[in-house]
Protein backbone atom coordinates (compact mmCIF):
# COMPACT_ATOMS: atom_id res chain seq x y z
CA UNK A 1 0.00 0.00 0.00
CA UNK A 2 2.70 2.71 1.08
CA UNK A 3 4.21 2.04 -2.53
CA UNK A 4 0.91 2.34 -4.26
CA UNK A 5 0.58 5.32 -2.40
CA UNK A 6 3.74 7.21 -3.15
CA UNK A 7 2.41 7.11 -6.52
CA UNK A 8 0.31 9.23 -8.39
CA UNK A 9 -3.48 7.79 -8.26
CA UNK A 10 -4.59 6.67 -11.72
CA UNK A 11 -7.73 8.19 -10.94
CA UNK A 12 -8.49 10.71 -7.99
CA UNK A 13 -12.07 11.97 -7.27
CA UNK A 14 -12.84 14.84 -5.11
CA UNK A 15 -15.92 16.28 -3.82
CA UNK A 16 -17.93 14.99 -6.83
CA UNK A 17 -21.29 16.28 -6.48
CA UNK A 18 -24.62 15.44 -8.94
CA UNK A 19 -28.22 15.73 -8.22
CA UNK A 20 -31.50 15.19 -10.43
CA UNK A 21 -33.88 18.00 -9.51
CA UNK A 22 -34.18 17.14 -5.48
CA UNK A 23 -32.38 13.97 -5.34
CA UNK A 24 -28.03 14.10 -4.66
CA UNK A 25 -27.35 11.03 -5.92
CA UNK A 26 -23.78 11.64 -5.90
CA UNK A 27 -22.81 13.66 -2.64
CA UNK A 28 -19.12 14.58 -2.49
CA UNK A 29 -17.56 11.91 -2.80
CA UNK A 30 -13.62 10.90 -2.90
CA UNK A 31 -12.21 7.84 -4.22
CA UNK A 32 -8.79 7.08 -5.69
CA UNK A 33 -7.65 4.16 -7.59
CA UNK A 34 -3.73 3.69 -7.33
CA UNK A 35 -1.97 2.26 -10.51
CA UNK A 36 -2.20 -2.10 -10.58
CA UNK A 37 -4.80 -2.00 -7.79
CA UNK A 38 -8.70 -3.24 -7.82
CA UNK A 39 -11.09 -0.98 -5.84
CA UNK A 40 -14.69 -2.00 -4.83
CA UNK A 41 -17.29 0.83 -4.76
CA UNK A 42 -20.04 -0.89 -2.99
CA UNK A 43 -23.47 0.02 -1.72
CA UNK A 44 -27.14 -0.41 -1.47
CA UNK A 45 -29.01 -0.61 -4.43
CA UNK A 46 -29.78 2.83 -5.43
CA UNK A 47 -26.82 4.86 -3.46
CA UNK A 48 -25.17 6.62 -6.68
CA UNK A 49 -22.27 3.67 -7.35
CA UNK A 50 -23.88 3.93 -11.47
CA UNK A 51 -23.74 7.30 -11.17
CA UNK A 52 -20.66 7.86 -9.89
CA UNK A 53 -19.73 5.55 -12.82
CA UNK A 54 -21.31 7.60 -15.44
CA UNK A 55 -20.16 11.03 -13.86
CA UNK A 56 -16.37 8.68 -14.39
CA UNK A 57 -16.61 7.76 -17.71
CA UNK A 58 -18.39 11.21 -19.10
CA UNK A 59 -22.22 10.17 -19.47
CA UNK A 60 -23.59 12.57 -17.20
CA UNK A 61 -21.34 16.03 -16.36
CA UNK A 62 -20.68 17.04 -12.97
CA UNK A 63 -21.96 19.70 -10.71
CA UNK A 64 -19.36 19.99 -8.87
CA UNK A 65 -16.18 18.28 -8.14
CA UNK A 66 -13.15 17.22 -9.63
CA UNK A 67 -11.72 14.05 -11.76
CA UNK A 68 -8.50 13.68 -12.69
CA UNK A 69 -7.08 10.76 -14.34
CA UNK A 70 -3.83 10.36 -15.30
CA UNK A 71 -2.66 13.18 -13.83
CA UNK A 72 -5.19 15.36 -16.04
CA UNK A 73 -8.99 17.23 -14.81
CA UNK A 74 -11.36 15.20 -17.20
CA UNK A 75 -14.60 16.14 -15.24
CA UNK A 76 -16.54 17.69 -17.97
CA UNK A 77 -15.20 16.24 -20.96
CA UNK A 78 -17.27 14.22 -23.52
CA UNK A 79 -17.25 10.69 -23.00
CA UNK A 80 -15.49 10.02 -26.38
CA UNK A 81 -12.31 11.84 -25.37
CA UNK A 82 -12.01 10.27 -21.63
CA UNK A 83 -12.17 6.86 -23.48
CA UNK A 84 -9.40 7.62 -25.87
CA UNK A 85 -7.36 8.79 -22.81
CA UNK A 86 -7.59 5.19 -22.29
CA UNK A 87 -10.50 4.60 -19.80
CA UNK A 88 -12.72 1.95 -20.57
CA UNK A 89 -16.13 0.41 -19.30
CA UNK A 90 -18.65 -1.96 -19.29
CA UNK A 91 -22.30 -1.42 -18.48
CA UNK A 92 -24.71 -2.34 -16.09
CA UNK A 93 -26.99 -3.86 -18.64
CA UNK A 94 -24.94 -5.49 -20.92
CA UNK A 95 -24.79 -3.54 -24.14
CA UNK A 96 -23.19 -5.51 -27.36
CA UNK A 97 -23.36 -4.68 -30.71
CA UNK A 98 -26.23 -7.42 -31.99
CA UNK A 99 -26.26 -6.36 -35.49
CA UNK A 100 -22.90 -6.69 -35.75
CA UNK A 101 -20.11 -10.06 -35.41
CA UNK A 102 -17.93 -10.77 -32.44
CA UNK A 103 -15.08 -9.51 -34.31
CA UNK A 104 -16.82 -6.28 -34.99
CA UNK A 105 -17.94 -5.70 -31.62
CA UNK A 106 -14.00 -5.82 -30.39
CA UNK A 107 -13.06 -4.08 -33.67
CA UNK A 108 -15.46 -1.36 -32.26
CA UNK A 109 -12.86 -0.70 -29.81
CA UNK A 110 -10.16 -1.21 -31.55
CA UNK A 111 -10.48 1.27 -34.77
CA UNK A 112 -11.28 4.77 -32.91
CA UNK A 113 -7.33 4.77 -31.57
CA UNK A 114 -5.37 8.15 -31.54
CA UNK A 115 -3.27 7.62 -33.46
CA UNK A 116 -4.85 4.81 -35.57
CA UNK A 117 -3.83 1.34 -35.08
CA UNK A 118 -2.79 -0.50 -38.78
CA UNK A 119 -4.88 -2.80 -39.99
CA UNK A 120 -2.92 -5.58 -39.55
CA UNK A 121 -2.83 -4.43 -35.63
CA UNK A 122 -6.43 -4.36 -35.58
CA UNK A 123 -7.05 -7.47 -36.88
CA UNK A 124 -4.26 -9.55 -34.54
CA UNK A 125 -5.66 -7.44 -31.86
CA UNK A 126 -9.09 -8.94 -32.53
CA UNK A 127 -7.97 -12.23 -31.98
CA UNK A 128 -6.20 -12.00 -29.27
CA UNK A 129 -8.65 -10.35 -27.39
CA UNK A 130 -11.64 -12.68 -28.14
CA UNK A 131 -8.93 -15.24 -26.87
CA UNK A 132 -8.02 -13.25 -23.33
CA UNK A 133 -11.76 -13.22 -22.76
CA UNK A 134 -12.19 -17.37 -23.69
CA UNK A 135 -14.61 -16.50 -27.10
CA UNK A 136 -11.69 -18.01 -29.44
CA UNK A 137 -13.28 -18.64 -32.84
CA UNK A 138 -16.72 -16.76 -32.02
CA UNK A 139 -15.26 -13.87 -34.32
CA UNK A 140 -17.13 -14.65 -37.44
CA UNK A 141 -20.33 -15.31 -35.04
CA UNK A 142 -23.04 -12.64 -34.82
CA UNK A 143 -23.19 -11.75 -31.38
CA UNK A 144 -26.93 -11.65 -31.10
CA UNK A 145 -26.70 -15.42 -30.67
CA UNK A 146 -24.29 -15.17 -27.62
CA UNK A 147 -25.27 -16.69 -24.20
CA UNK A 148 -25.23 -14.19 -21.22
CA UNK A 149 -21.61 -14.49 -20.02
CA UNK A 150 -20.63 -14.45 -23.36
CA UNK A 151 -22.11 -11.39 -23.56
CA UNK A 152 -20.53 -10.22 -20.80
CA UNK A 153 -17.13 -11.69 -22.49
CA UNK A 154 -17.41 -9.73 -25.37
CA UNK A 155 -18.32 -6.82 -23.82
CA UNK A 156 -14.84 -7.00 -21.51
CA UNK A 157 -12.74 -7.45 -24.50
CA UNK A 158 -14.63 -4.37 -26.29
CA UNK A 159 -13.47 -2.46 -22.95
CA UNK A 160 -10.14 -3.66 -23.43
CA UNK A 161 -9.64 -2.96 -26.76
CA UNK A 162 -9.27 0.70 -26.08
CA UNK A 163 -6.08 -0.52 -24.35
CA UNK A 164 -7.01 0.99 -20.90
CA UNK A 165 -5.13 2.17 -18.35
CA UNK A 166 -8.03 2.10 -15.87
CA UNK A 167 -11.20 -0.14 -16.00
CA UNK A 168 -14.88 0.47 -15.04
CA UNK A 169 -16.94 -2.76 -14.40
CA UNK A 170 -20.61 -1.90 -13.90
CA UNK A 171 -21.52 -5.28 -11.74
CA UNK A 172 -20.10 -7.44 -14.06
CA UNK A 173 -19.95 -10.33 -12.21
CA UNK A 174 -23.75 -10.04 -11.54
CA UNK A 175 -26.15 -12.85 -13.21
CA UNK A 176 -23.66 -15.29 -13.53
CA UNK A 177 -24.22 -19.25 -12.40
CA UNK A 178 -21.22 -20.60 -9.72
CA UNK A 179 -18.67 -22.14 -12.12
CA UNK A 180 -19.22 -18.97 -14.32
CA UNK A 181 -18.31 -16.56 -11.41
CA UNK A 182 -15.33 -18.54 -10.90
CA UNK A 183 -14.40 -18.39 -14.69
CA UNK A 184 -14.96 -14.22 -14.29
CA UNK A 185 -13.23 -13.50 -10.95
CA UNK A 186 -9.79 -15.32 -12.58
CA UNK A 187 -10.54 -13.02 -15.39
CA UNK A 188 -10.35 -10.14 -13.63
CA UNK A 189 -7.45 -11.03 -11.66
CA UNK A 190 -5.46 -11.68 -14.82
CA UNK A 191 -5.96 -8.19 -15.87
CA UNK A 192 -5.01 -6.58 -12.41
CA UNK A 193 -1.85 -9.01 -12.82
CA UNK A 194 -1.05 -7.31 -16.23
CA UNK A 195 -1.16 -4.01 -14.55
CA UNK A 196 -4.53 -3.02 -15.03
CA UNK A 197 -6.38 -0.67 -12.30
CA UNK A 198 -9.90 -1.48 -12.01
CA UNK A 199 -12.67 0.21 -10.21
CA UNK A 200 -15.57 -2.25 -9.74
CA UNK A 201 -18.92 -1.62 -8.55
CA UNK A 202 -19.99 -5.41 -7.26
CA UNK A 203 -22.82 -6.77 -5.11
CA UNK A 204 -21.49 -10.29 -4.88
CA UNK A 205 -19.19 -10.82 -1.66
CA UNK A 206 -16.77 -13.56 -2.97
CA UNK A 207 -15.88 -11.79 -5.69
CA UNK A 208 -15.20 -8.15 -3.06
CA UNK A 209 -13.08 -11.01 -0.83
CA UNK A 210 -11.18 -12.13 -2.96
CA UNK A 211 -10.52 -9.21 -5.84
CA UNK A 212 -10.61 -5.96 -3.93
CA UNK A 213 -7.30 -4.39 -2.52
CA UNK A 214 -9.81 -2.08 -1.06
CA UNK A 215 -13.27 -0.59 -0.79
CA UNK A 216 -15.59 2.47 -0.49
CA UNK A 217 -18.55 2.25 0.47
CA UNK A 218 -21.60 4.44 -0.87
CA UNK A 219 -25.33 5.33 0.79
CA UNK A 220 -27.48 7.69 -0.58
CA UNK A 221 -25.33 9.40 -2.23
CA UNK A 222 -22.93 9.66 0.48
CA UNK A 223 -19.42 7.76 1.14
CA UNK A 224 -19.81 6.08 4.72
CA UNK A 225 -16.81 3.56 4.97
CA UNK A 226 -13.63 3.31 3.10
CA UNK A 227 -10.45 0.46 3.41
CA UNK A 228 -9.91 -3.10 2.94
CA UNK A 229 -12.66 -5.50 2.25
CA UNK A 230 -13.21 -7.28 5.36
CA UNK A 231 -12.87 -3.72 7.44
CA UNK A 232 -15.65 -2.28 5.55
CA UNK A 233 -17.86 -5.26 5.47
CA UNK A 234 -17.74 -5.42 8.90
CA UNK A 235 -18.11 -2.21 9.90
CA UNK A 236 -21.51 -1.24 11.82
CA UNK A 237 -22.60 1.61 9.69
CA UNK A 238 -21.91 -0.78 6.07
CA UNK A 239 -23.94 -3.32 7.90
CA UNK A 240 -26.95 -0.93 8.31
CA UNK A 241 -26.79 0.60 5.34
CA UNK A 242 -27.47 -3.02 3.40
CA UNK A 243 -29.79 -4.52 6.17
CA UNK A 244 -31.35 -1.62 8.18
CA UNK A 245 -30.90 -1.53 12.01
CA UNK A 246 -32.22 -3.96 14.34
CA UNK A 247 -32.37 -3.28 17.99
CA UNK A 248 -32.05 -6.94 18.45
CA UNK A 249 -28.82 -7.63 16.85
CA UNK A 250 -25.23 -6.76 17.81
CA UNK A 251 -22.92 -5.20 14.87
CA UNK A 252 -19.60 -6.35 16.82
CA UNK A 253 -17.17 -8.01 14.50
CA UNK B 1 -10.63 -9.02 -57.78
CA UNK B 2 -12.86 -11.83 -57.92
CA UNK B 3 -14.52 -12.60 -61.56
CA UNK B 4 -18.00 -11.96 -60.57
CA UNK B 5 -16.81 -8.31 -59.19
CA UNK B 6 -15.23 -7.55 -62.51
CA UNK B 7 -18.87 -8.86 -64.37
CA UNK B 8 -20.34 -6.21 -61.73
CA UNK B 9 -18.08 -3.47 -62.56
CA UNK B 10 -18.35 -4.56 -66.57
CA UNK B 11 -22.52 -4.26 -66.50
CA UNK B 12 -22.48 -1.37 -63.99
CA UNK B 13 -19.95 0.39 -66.76
CA UNK B 14 -22.37 -0.90 -69.98
CA UNK B 15 -25.72 0.16 -67.70
CA UNK B 16 -23.92 4.03 -67.38
CA UNK B 17 -22.99 4.35 -71.44
CA UNK B 18 -25.98 3.75 -72.28
CA UNK B 19 -27.84 5.29 -69.69
CA UNK B 20 -25.93 8.33 -70.99
CA UNK B 21 -26.65 7.54 -74.82
CA UNK B 22 -30.44 7.80 -73.68
CA UNK B 23 -30.67 11.60 -75.03
CA UNK B 24 -29.60 10.52 -78.33
CA UNK B 25 -33.06 8.18 -78.31
CA UNK B 26 -35.70 8.84 -76.15
CA UNK B 27 -38.00 11.90 -77.44
CA UNK B 28 -38.84 14.55 -74.92
CA UNK B 29 -41.33 12.88 -72.36
CA UNK B 30 -39.51 10.08 -71.89
CA UNK B 31 -36.25 12.21 -71.05
CA UNK B 32 -38.40 13.79 -68.85
CA UNK B 33 -39.33 10.66 -67.12
CA UNK B 34 -35.92 9.82 -67.03
CA UNK B 35 -35.07 13.14 -65.21
CA UNK B 36 -37.77 12.45 -62.62
CA UNK B 37 -35.82 8.86 -62.66
CA UNK B 38 -32.72 10.07 -61.79
CA UNK B 39 -33.85 13.46 -59.12
CA UNK B 40 -35.49 11.08 -56.90
CA UNK B 41 -32.91 7.99 -57.16
CA UNK B 42 -29.90 11.44 -55.81
CA UNK B 43 -32.53 12.38 -53.38
CA UNK B 44 -33.71 9.43 -51.93
CA UNK B 45 -30.35 7.91 -51.95
CA UNK B 46 -28.46 10.76 -50.19
CA UNK B 47 -31.33 10.83 -47.77
CA UNK B 48 -30.15 6.96 -46.68
CA UNK B 49 -26.36 7.69 -46.71
CA UNK B 50 -27.66 9.98 -43.62
CA UNK B 51 -31.01 8.45 -42.23
CA UNK B 52 -29.99 4.72 -42.85
CA UNK B 53 -27.25 4.64 -40.78
CA UNK B 54 -28.25 6.92 -37.67
CA UNK B 55 -31.89 6.27 -38.12
CA UNK B 56 -32.89 10.07 -37.77
CA UNK B 57 -35.59 10.33 -39.99
CA UNK B 58 -35.35 13.87 -41.70
CA UNK B 59 -37.86 16.09 -42.97
CA UNK B 60 -35.67 18.45 -44.42
CA UNK B 61 -35.36 17.44 -48.23
CA UNK B 62 -36.99 19.89 -49.19
CA UNK B 63 -35.40 23.02 -47.08
CA UNK B 64 -32.31 22.15 -49.03
CA UNK B 65 -33.86 21.23 -52.68
CA UNK B 66 -35.45 24.54 -52.37
CA UNK B 67 -32.12 26.52 -51.38
CA UNK B 68 -30.42 24.91 -54.54
CA UNK B 69 -33.13 25.83 -56.53
CA UNK B 70 -33.51 29.78 -55.26
CA UNK B 71 -29.56 30.14 -55.42
CA UNK B 72 -29.75 28.91 -59.23
CA UNK B 73 -32.49 31.70 -59.43
CA UNK B 74 -30.61 34.33 -57.82
CA UNK B 75 -26.96 33.76 -59.03
CA UNK B 76 -27.25 31.64 -62.53
CA UNK B 77 -27.71 34.80 -64.39
CA UNK B 78 -24.69 36.32 -63.15
CA UNK B 79 -22.05 33.81 -62.42
CA UNK B 80 -21.09 30.53 -64.53
CA UNK B 81 -22.79 27.28 -64.01
CA UNK B 82 -20.03 25.63 -62.38
CA UNK B 83 -19.48 28.42 -59.72
CA UNK B 84 -23.32 28.27 -59.02
CA UNK B 85 -23.05 24.97 -58.54
CA UNK B 86 -20.00 25.23 -56.00
CA UNK B 87 -21.75 27.92 -54.45
CA UNK B 88 -25.01 25.85 -53.83
CA UNK B 89 -22.95 22.60 -52.31
CA UNK B 90 -21.35 24.81 -49.98
CA UNK B 91 -24.44 26.85 -49.04
CA UNK B 92 -26.21 23.20 -48.28
CA UNK B 93 -23.12 21.80 -46.78
CA UNK B 94 -22.77 25.08 -43.94
CA UNK B 95 -26.62 24.86 -43.33
CA UNK B 96 -25.97 21.15 -42.73
CA UNK B 97 -23.69 21.56 -40.15
CA UNK B 98 -25.61 24.16 -38.34
CA UNK B 99 -28.93 22.55 -38.34
CA UNK B 100 -26.61 19.58 -36.97
CA UNK B 101 -24.72 20.78 -34.68
CA UNK B 102 -28.21 22.30 -33.01
CA UNK B 103 -30.45 19.38 -33.20
CA UNK B 104 -28.36 16.02 -33.74
CA UNK B 105 -28.15 16.07 -29.68
CA UNK B 106 -31.89 15.86 -30.09
CA UNK B 107 -34.02 12.40 -29.90
CA UNK B 108 -35.03 11.04 -33.03
CA UNK B 109 -38.75 12.19 -32.52
CA UNK B 110 -37.78 15.63 -31.72
CA UNK B 111 -35.25 15.57 -34.79
CA UNK B 112 -37.77 14.45 -37.10
CA UNK B 113 -40.27 17.71 -36.23
CA UNK B 114 -37.49 19.78 -36.25
CA UNK B 115 -36.68 18.91 -39.79
CA UNK B 116 -40.15 19.36 -41.00
CA UNK B 117 -40.38 22.68 -39.47
CA UNK B 118 -37.08 23.89 -40.65
CA UNK B 119 -38.11 23.25 -44.18
CA UNK B 120 -40.77 26.03 -43.46
CA UNK B 121 -39.19 27.98 -41.51
CA UNK B 122 -36.85 28.86 -44.88
CA UNK B 123 -39.88 29.13 -47.03
CA UNK B 124 -41.45 32.00 -44.94
CA UNK B 125 -38.26 33.43 -44.72
CA UNK B 126 -37.79 33.46 -48.39
CA UNK B 127 -41.68 34.91 -48.90
CA UNK B 128 -40.47 37.41 -46.71
CA UNK B 129 -37.58 38.45 -48.09
CA UNK B 130 -38.99 38.48 -51.46
CA UNK B 131 -41.96 40.38 -50.72
CA UNK B 132 -40.67 42.98 -48.30
CA UNK B 133 -37.24 43.37 -49.95
CA UNK B 134 -37.54 42.53 -53.95
CA UNK B 135 -41.08 43.00 -53.83
CA UNK B 136 -41.81 39.65 -56.21
CA UNK B 137 -42.97 36.32 -55.18
CA UNK B 138 -41.77 34.32 -58.19
CA UNK B 139 -38.27 34.39 -59.70
CA UNK B 140 -37.42 33.82 -63.35
CA UNK B 141 -34.48 31.10 -64.19
CA UNK B 142 -33.16 31.93 -67.46
CA UNK B 143 -30.05 29.90 -67.81
CA UNK B 144 -28.32 28.34 -70.80
CA UNK B 145 -29.33 24.78 -69.46
CA UNK B 146 -30.91 22.33 -72.36
CA UNK B 147 -32.68 19.02 -70.78
CA UNK B 148 -30.14 17.36 -72.14
CA UNK B 149 -27.72 18.86 -69.33
CA UNK B 150 -29.86 18.37 -67.05
CA UNK B 151 -30.23 14.67 -67.16
CA UNK B 152 -26.30 14.21 -67.83
CA UNK B 153 -25.24 16.88 -64.90
CA UNK B 154 -27.83 14.40 -62.59
CA UNK B 155 -26.22 11.15 -64.10
CA UNK B 156 -23.13 12.29 -63.08
CA UNK B 157 -24.49 13.26 -59.24
CA UNK B 158 -26.05 9.81 -58.88
CA UNK B 159 -22.74 8.00 -60.30
CA UNK B 160 -20.74 10.36 -57.29
CA UNK B 161 -23.97 9.74 -54.33
CA UNK B 162 -22.96 6.06 -55.25
CA UNK B 163 -19.16 6.37 -55.11
CA UNK B 164 -19.29 8.28 -51.69
CA UNK B 165 -21.69 6.03 -50.34
CA UNK B 166 -19.15 2.98 -51.07
CA UNK B 167 -16.49 4.80 -49.79
CA UNK B 168 -18.38 5.88 -46.75
CA UNK B 169 -19.23 2.14 -45.83
CA UNK B 170 -15.64 0.97 -46.21
CA UNK B 171 -14.36 3.84 -44.34
CA UNK B 172 -14.16 4.91 -40.75
CA UNK B 173 -16.82 7.12 -40.57
CA UNK B 174 -18.89 3.83 -41.98
CA UNK B 175 -18.25 2.06 -39.29
CA UNK B 176 -18.93 4.48 -36.84
CA UNK B 177 -21.88 5.56 -37.90
CA UNK B 178 -23.11 1.36 -37.65
CA UNK B 179 -21.65 1.51 -33.70
CA UNK B 180 -23.94 4.84 -33.61
CA UNK B 181 -26.72 3.33 -34.97
CA UNK B 182 -26.85 0.16 -32.47
CA UNK B 183 -25.80 2.15 -29.61
CA UNK B 184 -25.15 5.69 -29.13
CA UNK B 185 -23.68 5.49 -25.72
CA UNK B 186 -21.56 2.48 -26.52
CA UNK B 187 -19.98 4.78 -29.37
CA UNK B 188 -19.32 7.29 -27.41
CA UNK B 189 -17.22 5.08 -24.83
CA UNK B 190 -15.46 3.39 -28.34
CA UNK B 191 -13.95 7.17 -28.70
CA UNK B 192 -16.31 8.03 -31.53
CA UNK B 193 -16.87 11.81 -31.63
CA UNK B 194 -20.85 11.15 -32.26
CA UNK B 195 -21.91 14.61 -32.90
CA UNK B 196 -19.02 15.14 -35.56
CA UNK B 197 -19.88 11.84 -37.58
CA UNK B 198 -23.13 12.43 -37.50
CA UNK B 199 -22.66 16.56 -38.44
CA UNK B 200 -20.58 15.35 -41.04
CA UNK B 201 -22.99 12.37 -42.89
CA UNK B 202 -25.72 15.39 -42.85
CA UNK B 203 -24.02 17.52 -44.37
CA UNK B 204 -22.52 15.01 -46.70
CA UNK B 205 -26.10 14.20 -47.87
CA UNK B 206 -27.11 18.01 -47.78
CA UNK B 207 -24.72 18.49 -50.43
CA UNK B 208 -26.29 15.88 -52.78
CA UNK B 209 -29.77 17.05 -52.00
CA UNK B 210 -28.61 20.87 -52.88
CA UNK B 211 -26.86 19.78 -56.00
CA UNK B 212 -30.71 18.22 -57.37
CA UNK B 213 -32.13 21.20 -56.26
CA UNK B 214 -29.73 23.55 -58.43
CA UNK B 215 -29.91 21.10 -61.43
CA UNK B 216 -33.55 21.08 -61.31
CA UNK B 217 -34.31 24.47 -61.00
CA UNK B 218 -33.61 25.38 -65.55
CA UNK B 219 -36.37 22.93 -65.64
CA UNK B 220 -38.91 24.77 -64.03
CA UNK B 221 -38.01 28.17 -65.84
CA UNK B 222 -40.12 30.22 -63.55
CA UNK B 223 -39.96 29.11 -59.55
CA UNK B 224 -41.84 30.68 -56.35
CA UNK B 225 -41.41 29.44 -52.90
CA UNK B 226 -44.25 27.17 -53.20
CA UNK B 227 -42.64 24.90 -55.80
CA UNK B 228 -38.94 24.84 -54.92
CA UNK B 229 -39.92 24.40 -50.97
CA UNK B 230 -42.79 21.93 -51.51
CA UNK B 231 -43.19 19.47 -48.45
CA UNK B 232 -44.25 16.84 -51.04
CA UNK B 233 -40.82 16.05 -52.40
CA UNK B 234 -39.79 15.87 -48.66
CA UNK B 235 -42.07 12.76 -47.77
CA UNK B 236 -42.08 11.07 -51.41
CA UNK B 237 -37.99 10.76 -50.35
CA UNK B 238 -39.20 9.08 -46.92
CA UNK B 239 -41.52 6.76 -48.21
CA UNK B 240 -38.76 5.54 -51.42
CA UNK B 241 -36.45 4.84 -49.08
CA UNK B 242 -38.22 3.02 -46.89
CA UNK B 243 -39.63 0.85 -49.33
CA UNK B 244 -36.45 0.00 -50.76
CA UNK B 245 -34.75 0.13 -47.47
CA UNK B 246 -32.83 2.88 -46.21
CA UNK B 247 -29.58 0.69 -44.23
CA UNK B 248 -28.21 -0.62 -47.60
CA UNK B 249 -26.78 1.67 -50.13
CA UNK B 250 -28.73 0.32 -53.05
CA UNK B 251 -31.91 0.20 -50.93
CA UNK B 252 -33.57 3.49 -51.62
CA UNK B 253 -32.85 3.63 -55.41
CA UNK B 254 -34.68 -0.07 -55.69
CA UNK B 255 -37.51 2.40 -53.68
CA UNK B 256 -37.35 5.43 -55.83
CA UNK B 257 -37.55 3.61 -59.54
CA UNK B 258 -41.06 2.05 -59.26
CA UNK B 259 -42.52 5.00 -56.70
CA UNK B 260 -41.38 7.84 -59.28
CA UNK B 261 -43.18 5.65 -61.89
CA UNK B 262 -46.59 5.45 -59.51
CA UNK B 263 -46.30 9.07 -58.78
CA UNK B 264 -46.38 10.11 -62.23
CA UNK B 265 -48.56 7.93 -63.53
CA UNK B 266 -51.03 8.72 -60.34
CA UNK B 267 -51.04 12.64 -60.82
CA UNK B 268 -51.25 12.17 -64.46
CA UNK B 269 -54.48 10.14 -64.13
CA UNK B 270 -55.84 11.07 -60.84
CA UNK B 271 -54.22 14.90 -60.20
CA UNK B 272 -56.69 15.55 -57.28
CA UNK B 273 -56.63 12.13 -55.32
CA UNK B 274 -52.93 11.42 -55.87
CA UNK B 275 -52.13 12.78 -52.50
CA UNK B 276 -54.35 10.03 -50.58
CA UNK B 277 -52.74 7.54 -52.48
CA UNK B 278 -49.79 8.46 -51.41
CA UNK B 279 -50.75 8.45 -48.17
CA UNK B 280 -51.94 4.67 -48.23
CA UNK B 281 -49.30 3.85 -50.50
CA UNK B 282 -47.03 5.38 -47.56
CA UNK B 283 -49.05 2.87 -44.21
CA UNK B 284 -48.92 0.04 -46.90
CA UNK B 285 -45.07 -0.06 -47.30
CA UNK B 286 -44.41 0.62 -43.46
CA UNK B 287 -47.01 -1.88 -42.30
CA UNK B 288 -45.89 -4.71 -45.10
CA UNK B 289 -42.37 -3.69 -45.64
CA UNK B 290 -40.64 -2.25 -42.38
CA UNK B 291 -37.43 -3.12 -43.50
CA UNK B 292 -37.78 -2.36 -47.37
CA UNK B 293 -36.98 -4.70 -49.99
CA UNK B 294 -33.53 -4.85 -49.04
CA UNK B 295 -34.46 -6.30 -45.32
CA UNK B 296 -36.60 -8.82 -47.27
CA UNK B 297 -34.10 -9.69 -49.92
CA UNK B 298 -31.63 -10.35 -46.78
CA UNK B 299 -34.41 -12.93 -45.21
CA UNK B 300 -34.81 -14.66 -48.12
CA UNK B 301 -31.30 -15.18 -49.32
CA UNK B 302 -30.63 -16.15 -45.69
CA UNK B 303 -33.30 -18.12 -45.59
CA UNK B 304 -32.10 -19.89 -49.04
CA UNK B 305 -28.45 -20.37 -47.18
CA UNK B 306 -29.62 -22.13 -44.41
CA UNK B 307 -32.18 -24.92 -46.58
CA UNK B 308 -29.31 -26.54 -48.16
CA UNK B 309 -28.27 -28.58 -45.02
CA UNK B 310 -31.70 -29.64 -44.19
CA UNK B 311 -32.29 -31.28 -47.89
CA UNK B 312 -28.62 -33.08 -47.53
Amino acid sequence: MTVLASSAPVLEVSALTRAFGGLVAVNVIDLAVHSGEIVGLLGPNGSGKTTALNLISGVLRPDSGTIRFAGQAINGMPAHRIARLGLARTFQLVRVLKGMSCAENVKAGLVFHRPPLSRGEIDESVDRLLRHVGLSDRGGLPAAGLTYIDCKRLELARALALKPRLLLLDEWLAGLNPSELLIGIELIRSLKEEGLSILLVEHVMDAIRSLCDRCVVMNSGRRIAEGRPDEVLADPAVIEAYLGVSPGVSTDA
Amino acid sequence: MSPTHIAAVIAVGAGLVVLALLPRYADAYYLSLAISLLQFTVLATAWGLFSGPTRYVSLATTAFFGVGAYIVAVLGEVLAWPLVLLIAAAIGALMAVIVGISTLRLSGLHFVIFTFGLAELVRQLVIWYEVNKTRVLGRYVFVDITQNDIFWQLLGLAVAVFAIGWLIARSRLGFALRIIGEDETVAKHCGINVTLAKVTLFAISAVFITLVGAIMAPRWTYIEPSIAFNPTISFQVVIMALLGGAHRLWGPAVGAIPLTLLFEFLSARFPATSTLIIGVVFLLIVYALPTGVAGLWERVSRRRAAAPPVQA
